[in-house]
């Protein structure tokens, strides 16, 4: 007597092959799916309390970042401007617009403008801003085309493999501390012939052991 | 057999808690202490620090030097600088100079800056006969406290940079109002040269410096 039909040795190979398929495609998942924009954030417009356009002020106006982030150099955080570098020129410039009432609001009543932070690294990440801006990474190699955007994003991942490869091999994004604030950047030698040059001027020996950022 | 089910179902349920645990991923990045500028809800202006009283002075960094830090010597303003002149001094006020000052003053110091092509008050040039006998301190103290419709900047440039980017004005001054006999004689060959877009100044060199003055009062 015969319990099972024929068809049930096909049922029996296909479900072998589903399983692989599915386990592979669940494990897939599990490895792409911190790579996702609505995880990550790479590339989202988030809302600010004004729509401040880099574009506007770096292209159109010409500021150089260190205007109004002073302490890109200096400390482990770029900083964000207090409202007194904005009145520095509005308080004269676009004095009657509504778009800017936020600004001159928060000035008048000593509170803060409550900017939303775009770059934010995990807490569990040790992060030094003025070190890598004094090895020669320029803003752009982070930061993307600020100049080019009306508002604000995040350009990279600034996942874990983001910061490796270029803790791995530096040379292919470093470039002399006289070009670090230029937006479109081209090296006038091949990259890697600068990257190595710099790579030696600057000291630059960036570790990949696990407490260099993880301390 | 019952065994192997149940086997599966712990394995689901770790697979399915581990997919789910991405979720919770937010509980380590942000770890319970605040960041540089990081809101709060403890204090009502929402700052996650104190300022400091008014006048506070850290320990080791009272400003004891007048001459350093007001630009002036005895209540006059001084008409030398605190630091020693070096080419350094002057490479770092230029850099500093075109980051902080051309926005309105322009790259040239006649007043012409992009902020300015858009409205805001014209600053008077620095090629007149005023500013260039005025005593390099005035520089500093402009800086320090603002002048007119110019805030001042003592927050945004450090008090050496100050005196680096006045050291940088006297020879901003001295290059619009040189002559030929001024530049030593071995470096003349180099006047002829053509300029490169270094120079940022290149529009404003066919202009005649005497018209700029005029415009800029």
């Amino acid at each position: 007597m015969q319990i099972f039909n024929r068809s049930a040795n096909f049922i029996a190979k296909a479900s072998i092959v589903g399983l692989v398929l599915v386990v592979g495609s669940l494990l897939g998942l599990l490895t792409t799916a911190n790579r996702w924009s609505w995880v990550n954030n790479q590339r989202v417009v988030r809302e600010q309390p004004i729509q401040f356009s880099h574009q506007h002020h770096v292209q159109t106006i010409g500021l150089d970042c260190r205007y109004c982030h002073t302490s890109a150099e200096t400390s482990t955080f770029a900083g964000i401007p207090p409202t007194k570098t904005c009145m520095n020129c509005h308080s004269q410039i676009w004095i009657t617009s509504p778009y800017l009432e936020p600004v001159r609001s928060s000035f008048r009543d000593n509170r803060s403008l409550r900017w939303v932070r775009v770059h934010d690294l995990p807490d569990f990440a040790y992060f030094n801003h003025s070190v890598h801006v004094k090895k020669g990474v320029g803003c752009e190699t982070c930061h993307g085309r600020v100049d080019k955007m009306p508002l604000m994003l995040q350009e990279n991942s600034l996942q874990m493999e983001w910061c490796l490869d270029c803790h791995r091999n530096p040379a292919q994004y470093l470039r002399p501390r006289s070009e670090i604030y230029t937006m479109g950047y081209r090296p006038a030698e091949s990259q890697a012939v600068v990257g190595a040059r710099l790579m030696k001027e600057y000291h630059v020996n960036p570790r990949t052991s696990c407490s260099t950022c993880h301390r | 057999m019952p065994g192997k089910l149940h086997r599966l179902g712990v394995l689901s349920a770790v697979v399915a808690s581990s997919v789910l645990a991405g979720a919770c991923r937010q509980d380590m990045h942000d770890n319970p202490r605040y960041e540089p500028l990081e809101a709060s809800t403890f204090f009502t202006d929402g700052h996650a620090y104190r300022v400091p009283v008014a006048h506070t002075v850290a320990r080791g960094s009272i400003r004891t030097d007048e001459h350093l830090y007001t630009g002036k010597i005895g209540g006059q303003l001084a008409d030398a600088l605190p630091v020693a002149a070096t080419p350094e001094l002057l490479a770092r006020g230029h850099e500093r100079f075109n980051v902080f000052c051309s926005p309105c003053h322009g790259r040239t110091g006649r007043g012409d800056g992009m902020v300015v092509r858009r409205g805001f008050r014209r600053p008077p040039t620095f090629h007149s006969d005023r500013l260039r006998s005025a005593p390099v301190g005035y520089f500093f103290d402009v800086m320090t406290n603002g002048f007119g419709a110019m805030q001042d900047y003592s927050a945004q440039v450090p008090v050496p940079d100050r005196w680096a980017i006045a050291a940088y004005l006297r020879a901003l001054q001295i290059s619009q109002h040189a002559t030929v006999a001024d530049v030593p004689a071995e470096k003349r060959a180099s006047l002829d040269a053509p300029a490169t877009a270094e120079d940022g100044a290149g529009e404003h060199a066919e202009h005649g410096a005497a018209g700029h003055e005029k415009q800029g009062h």
